[in-house]
Parts: C-alpha cells; structure tokens; sequence
C-alpha cells in the first residue's frame, strides 16, 4: 500500500450568512459537519452527493482557499491552515484544482500558454523559457498541440478546454489534483475522451485524483473508493463495487434509482419511490438528517443520529437500518420495481 | 412519424431546415437538411453533442436565430410557415405557441425581477391580462409546477430559489399561454440527478395533461430512453438516424449512435470486468469543426468503417425498419462494430 497523501480530519466548515434581523443571530449554514478520510498517493477518492451536500465547500477546504471552521486536512504530513501566506504559495505546487465549467475557468483574454503556465508563475522562480517549454509539454501530455500555445480558449471545443485546465493543473507536477465536476459539462464522446485521459495521466505521473463527481457511472469508473456526502456529513463509504452493488444507506440508493436508466422505455415511465425533495430538516437536533426523506425511517431515526459504523472491511455507513438497506431491494412498505 | 390526420396539416412541419451561420471563418452550414413532424401528445428527442446542430434546430424552431445567420427550408406550424415571417410575428408566436425550457435556469431568469412578475410577463404580453389577473394566473401555475409554498414564493427573487425550484419557475413561464409545442433544451443538464427526476416527471405530466408536443434536446441517453417516443441521432448538422427511441437503442444502426453507446459510461462497468479499471470505448477524432465538414458524409472521418463511397456524396436516409432510418452507406458492417 502506498502512504497516506491527503488525510482529512474532522472537518468542519459553517457559514454565517447576513443577518435577517438586526437583534437575531445570524444564520449559520453548516456546510460540514465532521468530515474525514485518507486517501492513499496514486488512487482516487470519489465524492457523491447532491448539490448543497457540502462536496464543493469540501474541495475549497482541501485546496486551502478556505479555512476550516475546526478539523485539519494534512496533505503529506503537512497540515495546510498552519502554514504562513508564503509557505502555502510554495506548497500550492502540489495540489492543484480542476473546475467544472471550461468556459468559466479560463481566461478569455489570456493565451493558452500563459493560462497553462500560471500556476508556475505565481510560484515566482521559473524562467519564463522554461514555462514556455513545461507548458507546452503539458498540452501535449493532455493530447493537444504545443502550437495552440499561442491560441485562446475560445478557439477551441469544451472538451478541449478541459485539457487546457487538465494541463495547468498538472503544470506543477502536482501529487494531488482536486477535480470538482471535471466532465459534466463535457459531451458524452468528449467526456469519454478527458476520462481516459484523467486515467492514463494517473498511470503515467501518478497523481492522486479527489475527484467531485454527481455522475455515479462516472465515480464508478473512475474511482478507487467513494464517500457519499448529505447535508455534510458521509453517509456511506466503501468501494464503488460495493456501494453501487450493495449500498446500505437508503441516500446512496436514492442516488443509484435516480440515474436513468440505459434501457429505452419510451413513454412507460419506471415508477420509482420518488425522493422527497429537501424536505425542512424539522424533528430534534440529533436527528438523522436524512430520516425527512427516508423510505426505510424508524422511530429511533428521530431521536438519535446514526453515527458511521463499519459494516464489511473498508464499508462504513451511518444509517440504523443499514443491514436491513442492504439486505432489501425495497422499504417494506414502498412499492418496488416492476 | 407520420403527418396528420387527413385534411389538418401537422401541428410542426419541418421541412429540409438548412442553416447557414456567418463565422469569422466563413459561412458555415449548421443545418443540413433536418426534417420532422411533431404532432400534439407527441415527444421527440434530439439527441446529439455540441456543434451537431440540435440547438441550432431549436432555435431556428424559436426564431431567435442570430441576425446573421441564414435559414432555409420549411418551418409550418399548423400549415402556416415561419421560415421568413417578420419579428412581429415571432414575437406573436413566441412564448406563447412555442414555448422553450433552457438549460441553466439562473441565466434564463432575470435576477432583477420577481418570479411572480417574470412568469406574468408573457400573460400581459400575450393574453392581455391585467396585473392581478396575471399575478393570480401566475400563482397558479407556480402550484402547478408544485413549487413549494407557491404562495410566498412569487415575490421571492430567482437567487433565493435553489435550482431544481428556478428550473420550475422556467417550466412555469413556459407553460404560462397554454403552447402548443414546448421546447426543451437540455432542462436537467444543470441540475442533481434526483432533482433531475423530477424535473422531467413534472414536464412528461405536463405534457400529457395539456396534449402539448414536447421536443426534447439533450446529451443523454439515458433522459431519452425514459422520456420521448421518437428519437433522432444528429450529428454535423444531419440526422443521421430516427426512429422509434425503443428501435434506436435496440439497435443502433449508425455507426455514430454505436459510437455513443459505447462511450457512456454506465454502473458496474468495473464490476463486469473483475474490479479492473474499465478504458471507454471513445470515437476516433473529434467533432469537426462546421465550415470542415467533410462533403460526403460529416462522421467519415471518424468512422471505421468508411469508405471512398462515404466520402464522396451525403449519404442517403435508408430504412433500417418501418419508421426507422439511418443515414449511413454500411449499415450491414455497423451491426458488426462493439
């Protein structure tokens, strides 16, 4: 086994939001609430979860944008809310981020070259001939041409632009790339493309992947293990094959039967157990924060949070029910499949 | 897909639609040809990448093509052509016949109007009602997009709403004068899966409660095996196959809807292949640029099975089965490929 790379402890970030009235406590948004996990240098850590889940809030964290409001995330040893302004920019070289959206994060008036040799700029010691050379390296790691150095992003396709993000990521030679949503935005032959891409590139350099993803067929494929994030807090961790084949939290089964499915039905629409939406997380303060929405919710669900429990070698879940979750393909009482 | 009853010209005839785009590269062919009829109670999907040209269609379909851009060909709605007819005209039909969901909802509403204001904006325009009336028909088609307290709701601003809800709004004030034909641009693109569920619940029983016809534009196969009835494959600015969605993925008789199938990536592809990291199969090249599409056929280039034949003249529609076509020269080799 390869050490630990990433270790993230207990994190916990909250929000203060402005006030709704002068002589109220402003609101506070708990976006997480005790997250932890290791991930191991060279494999790739999933995150799953619906938008508001807290998987964003945890990739800032990670990337050190943002302060935790308590907890730590060590990144080889080093833990990076204690490092000063000028350490952290050093330290920067070794992790690195790639976006969601191509077209929002490159700048439309910088050339490619100066946008992939950014990361080496802001480190401040490297010739410029030299980013010249490492930048053009990357867009061709990343299979585009050193030439379209001189180009702008909007020259080229959205899965192009990926590679261009994918390349300053890796301009660094970072150990870590935090990628939140990397190929949503991407058509379905382009999103095949970065994903081999993303592979090869981890067996070549063997970069870790944190890899942010609400395309559960994505994580799978991608993935060396997966947590599942609500409402800031990990429901479910394991291995993809476990989670997708076995899942023993009903949040995590909820995601899987909301996936449409390959089949073609035509008009004869699956009747499925249809999610609650966001339903006001009303009941105790101790309550599970799924049970509003839970098919499988028993009356110990609103008393007492679940807290993540080891249920195989290497698959935790935090739910009361979960052997029963496993164990069925339908809550008792639900309809089930046709 | 077969026109309407005798005596009553379909509710949407496209005829041979071909758009010419003005790009600084020269004109550029976005449409080749696209053909269809859609008849009310009926959906249709468009399914395809960037640049194939589905959005063109729609917005050709919507009248909001660029000024520059030239369109030809035959748009009839219920006989009367549209292909030609002044600003007023569009401005008459627009919103109020034709109505149109967007992809990202927060773009597609103003952030410095009230929803209750934006969804009574086409009632005043188009139905002539007076500011209560509007506001009263407003809310009640909030409540019909089962936004949750609707009430409250309409003087609340797009930014306080979470995105399934705006999505909601936007399928509101498209639903808002009764249409005839709703166009749907990719709605769930921007949204979780499991709201994206419900999104597409919502709009499939909208849709068979008002018998209006849905066209549907989107990436995925999978919202297209659960949502239309008929489906075309297009690519370069053709429709390189219809029919049936049930038959096209059966089937898949063009190479090129071979070629996304396989590029999807779908649950338990590691688990089949023993926990091994599973490569997708990706198409060859990518997706030419419009002013390089090749003369003959616009996937050659990428296809494996090409021959001189392919390249030398568009290739003509051929039926596979009764209301199934695909326009491709090897449709006997393509059965043959993964």
């Amino acid at each position: 086994m390869s050490e630990v790379l990433l270790r993230v402890t207990d994190l916990v970030k909250h929000y203060t939001l402005p006030r709704q009235r002068l002589l109220a406590p402003a609101p506070v948004v708990k976006a997480l609430q005790g997250v932890s996990f290791t991930l191991r240098a060279g494999r790739s850590l999933g995150v799953v979860g619906e938008s508001g889940s807290g998987k964003s809030t945890l990739a800032r964290l990670v990337m050190a944008l943002e302060a935790p409001t308590a907890g730590t995330v060590q990144l080889a040893g080093q833990d990076l809310n204690t490092l000063d302004a000028a350490a952290l920019r050093r330290a920067r070289a070794g992790f690195q981020m790639v976006f969601q959206d191509p077209f929002g994060s490159l700048d439309p008036r910088q050339t490619v070259g100066r946008i992939v040799a950014e990361p080496l700029a802001a480190q401040g010691d490297v010739a410029p001939a030299e980013m010249q050379r490492r930048a053009g390296e990357m867009l061709d790691a990343v299979g585009l041409r050193a030439s379209d150095a001189t180009k702008y992003p909007h020259e080229f396709s959205g899965g192009q632009r990926q590679r261009i993000a994918i390349a300053r990521a890796l301009v660094t030679h970072p150990t870590l790339i935090v990628a939140d949503e990397p190929v949503s935005a991407l058509d379905v032959s382009v999103q095949a493309q970065v994903l081999n891409l993303m592979q090869d590139l981890q067996d070549r350099l063997g970069v870790t992947y944190l890899f942010i993803s609400h395309d559960l067929a994505v994580v799978d494929l991608v993935c060396d293990e997966v947590i599942v994030l609500y409402q800031g807090r990990v429901v479910e961790q394991g291995t993809p094959d476990t989670l997708f084949t076995a899942a023993a939290h009903p949040y995590t089964r909820a995601l899987m039967d909301a996936v449409p499915g390959a089949r073609a039905r035509g008009a004869s629409r699956p009747q499925r157990a249809v999610l609650p939406a966001d339903a006001a997380s009303g009941g105790s303060a101790t309550a599970c924060a799924f049970a509003p929405r839970c098919p499988w919710r028993q009356a110990e669900c609103a008393v007492t949070a679940p807290a993540l429990r080891p249920l195989a070698p290497g698959h935790l879940a935090a739910c009361h029910q979960a052997e029963a979750v496993m164990g069925n393909a339908a809550p008792a009482a639900e309809s089930t499949l046709p | 897909m077969s026109g309407g009853p005798a005596g009553r010209p379909p509710l949407l005839q496209v005829d041979d639609l071909r758009v010419t785009l003005q790009t600084p590269r020269g004109p550029a062919d976005a449409l080749r040809g696209v053909s269809f009829t859609l008849e009310r109670g009926q959906t249709l999907g468009l399914i395809g990448e960037s640049g194939c040209g589905k959005s063109i269609t729609a917005l050709a379909l919507m009248g909001l093509l660029p000024d520059s851009a030239q369109a030809r060909g035959s748009i009839r709605l219920d006989g009367q052509e549209l292909i030609g007819q002044p600003e007023d005209a569009w401005c008459a039909l627009r919103g109020n016949r034709l109505a149109m969901v967007f992809q990202e909802p927060m773009t597609a509403l103003n952030p410095l109007h009230r929803i209750g204001h934006q969804i009574a904006e086409p009632l005043r325009i188009h139905k002539g009602l007076g500011e209560r009336a509007a506001r009263a028909e407003a809310l009640r088609l909030l409540e019909r997009v089962q936004l949750p307290q609707a009430a409250q709701r309409l003087d609340a601003w797009p930014h306080q709403l979470s995105g399934g809800q705006r999505q909601r709004v936007v399928i509101a004030i498209a639903l808002a004068c009764g249409p005839d034909v709703l166009i749907a641009d990719e709605p769930t693109t921007a949204l979780d899966v499991t709201i994206q569920r419900e999104v597409l619940d919502l709009i499939a029983q909208l849709v068979a409660e008002d018998g209006m016809a849905l066209l549907l534009i989107s990436h995925d196969l999978g919202v297209m095996a659960e949502n239309v009835r008929q489906l075309l494959v297009m690519y370069g600015g053709n429709v390189v196959e219809r029919g049936p969605t049930d038959a096209v993925f059966h089937q898949r008789a063009h190479p090129y809807t071979r070629g996304l199938f396989a590029a999807r990536p779908q649950l338990g592809l590691r688990a089949a292949g023993g926990g091994r990291r599973h490569r997708l199969t990706t198409i060859p090249g990518r997706v030419p640029e419009l002013a390089d599409l090749p003369h003959g056929c616009g996937f050659a280039d990428r296809c494996t099975l090409a021959q001189d034949a392919c390249r030398a003249a568009p290739p003509p529609a051929v039926d596979v089965a009764p209301g199934h076509a695909a326009r491709c020269l090897r449709l006997d080799a393509a059965q043959g490929l993964a």
